[in-house]
């Protein structure tokens, strides 16, 4: 029935990578993912995996590596933050323009520059569109599962894309917390063994893979890696079941939070949905309707679904831990809004952009969101859609 | 305990505040409690301020974010009061806990007057008398579970031994000198009247 442990996200991840134990790990140190290839290291020096642990000299290879080892016909994994992924990114659309269904781990940071090491969704933003499914996780524990589902989603035959699951740097990934891990092999049992139909190492069919690609056909490429997305959501429903059968957890493609009866919402992603839910209970003891949305499957972006849950809703407010710098609204905003238009459901909706750079989102700024929204419910109308909270007055 | 009790360390790096509230959440999590033990990383160098926060619960615990009305505050270092607000948001139906032999008069003018408890231990002369070196965190462990009356203190020496025990697998040499800490700060951490 599980096993109680406490752990930070990132032994959370590497304990993960340890139970997959995947033919290949290839990464480079970077803050704040580093301790999840340090930890994976020493499995492998102790026998606990018997993985193939390449410690390349940048993140740039360390995609080229996953790559290469996924196309072989391994299962590979890795793990980064921010720049270390803005290094990956010429691999990052070859390797969901490949279908390899390599598995990340990537602990959310703020892109450079100024320098920052701390967390903000810049990082995962800037790689929304290259053709990544992308789960992002409240917590340890949904960093944890989300890396057990991982290859089972990415993997499958009418998918075969490569997955990214997203923890916040920092405020998760060095926070210890309480845990429940699932035994060994169970998760052997759960995720199971790699068998890609075609690999360059399968003497039985020689093929060619990453060739040029031109006019003739790569529009019908990009229209199958689109396809291949829209699938996943399927694939994404039928995993989370299996996994619910085994944990009793439940996953969808977002977590409604006193949606039933909610007069305004919030819409968030990973550690700030937490703080939204005690304030969303304190609100509640007064009376208030308040709900959340926490996405959790950000990409395929789960357009219809998020409409509906917000339909019923007075106000809501978009809150991305990272700035489009478009003069319009954060990326989350703009994903939710436009399928609220494409779905019909006229309801006023802000962004809210908060946390740049690991600026702490508390209690008191969730409030102010809140209490925002009613002033939107009580005036009938936005004046200002574009809007910052805990930014220095 | 009460529900839900949250506690901010003040130290330097270098002192250990970070792995004393890692290890507080280890100790508290062993009694079954649910926990968070997360220092704020700020640029990290030795004898720079450093502060590290700590939720006890008997419930799930979702907040993300900082500490600013803590039910307790645990001072390591005394050089920090003069420079840091160390009562800054604590409760006054709380408690700071601080590593110092200044007297009464002293404290009262640098904690701004705070009108809870305040505890003084002497983790220096405890820890040169048990380790024979600076090792300011085990003593402060020791006194803020008893000042918050986290758990029995025979079950946390022997939870903290279990600890010691693998935590210095490679040097057994130090455990019985970091259980003497444990055992003195016990003793003589007290209310400052």
């Amino acid at each position: 029935m599980g096993i109680r442990e406490r752990l930070s996200g990132n032994e959370a991840a590497a304990i993960a990578m340890k139970q997959i134990n995947p033919d290949v790990v290839a990464a480079f140190p970077i803050t704040p993912s580093t301790e999840i290839p340090q930890y994976f290291s020493t499995f492998v020096s102790n026998g606990a995996v018997d993985t193939e642990f390449v410690a390349v000299e940048s993140e740039h290879s360390a995609m080229s590596a996953c790559v290469g080892a996924e196309a072989a016909g391994a299962r590979a994994m890795t793990a980064t933050s921010a720049n270390g992924l803005s290094y990956m990114w010429e691999m990052i659309y070859i390797a969901s323009s490949l279908r390899l269904p390599i598995v990340m781990s990537l602990v959310n940071r703020a892109v450079s520059g100024p320098l920052n090491i701390h967390c903000d969704h810049s990082d995962a933003m800037g790689v929304r569109d290259s053709g990544w499914i992308m789960l992002f996780s409240e917590n340890n524990q949904e960093a944890y599962d989300n890396l057990i589902m991982a290859h089972r989603i990415a993997e499958h035959k009418d998918v075969l894309l490569p997955l990214m699951v997203c923890q916040d740097g920092f405020i998760t990934s060095h926070s210890i917390e309480n845990i429940e891990l699932i035994e060994d092999d169970k998760v052997k049992e759960f995720v199971g063994t790699y068998k890609p139909e075609h690999y360059l190492l399968n003497e039985k069919e020689p093929i060619a893979i990453g060739p040029l690609d031109v006019q003739s056909y790569l529009f019908e490429h990009k229209y199958q890696q689109a396809e291949a997305m829209r699938n996943a959501k399927k694939v994404i429903n039928e995993v989370a079941k299996d996994f619910e059968k085994m944990t009793g957890r439940k996953y969808s493609f977002f977590e409604e939070y006193q949606m039933e009866d909610a007069d305004i919402a919030i819409v968030c992603m990973n550690s700030t949905a937490g703080t939204v839910k005690t304030v969303v209970d304190e609100l509640r003891a007064n009376g208030i309707k308040a709900g959340l949305v926490k996405v959790r499957m950000f990409r395929p972006f789960p357009a219809e679904e998020i409409a509906t849950a917000l339909g019923n809703v007075k106000a809501v407010a978009i809150m991305d831990k990272s700035d489009s710098l478009n003069g319009a609204g954060g990326a989350l905003f703009e994903d939710v809004t436009s399928a609220m238009y494409v779905n019909q459901k006229q309801v006023p909706a802000v962004s809210y952009v908060y946390g740049i750079g690991g600026r702490d989102t508390t209690a008191k700024d969730i409030h102010e969101v809140y209490s925002s929204l009613q002033e939107v419910v009580k005036e009938g109308k936005v004046t200002n859609p574009y809007r910052y909270v805990g930014l220095r007055k | 305990m009460k529900d839900l009790i949250e506690i901010r360390w003040h130290g330097r790096g270098g002192q250990g505040a970070k792995t004393a509230s890692l290890l507080l959440a280890d100790t508290a999590f062993n009694t079954g409690k649910y926990i968070q033990g997360f220092p704020e990383y700020g640029p990290e160098r030795m004898g720079a301020p450093i502060t590290a926060y700590n939720r006890i619960s008997n419930s799930p615990i979702r907040i993300h974010s900082n500490i600013y009305e803590p039910d307790y505050v645990v001072v390591v270092d005394d050089t920090l009061l003069e420079s840091v607000d160390v009562t800054a948001g604590l409760k006054e139906d709380g408690a700071i806990v601080i590593n110092t032999t200044k007297d009464k008069e002293y404290l009262n003018k640098v904690l701004h007057g705070y009108k809870g408890k305040i505890y003084t231990i002497d983790a220096r002369k405890i820890s040169l008398e048990a380790l024979g070196k600076y090792f300011p965190n085990t003593p402060m462990l020791a006194a803020i579970v008893k000042v918050a009356g986290i758990m029995d203190e025979n079950k946390f020496l022997e939870d903290m031994k279990g600890s010691f025990k693998h935590k210095f697998a490679k040097k057994p040499e130090v455990i019985d000198g970091n259980m003497k800490a444990l055992e003195l700060a016990l003793k003589q951490v007290n209310e400052v009247q």
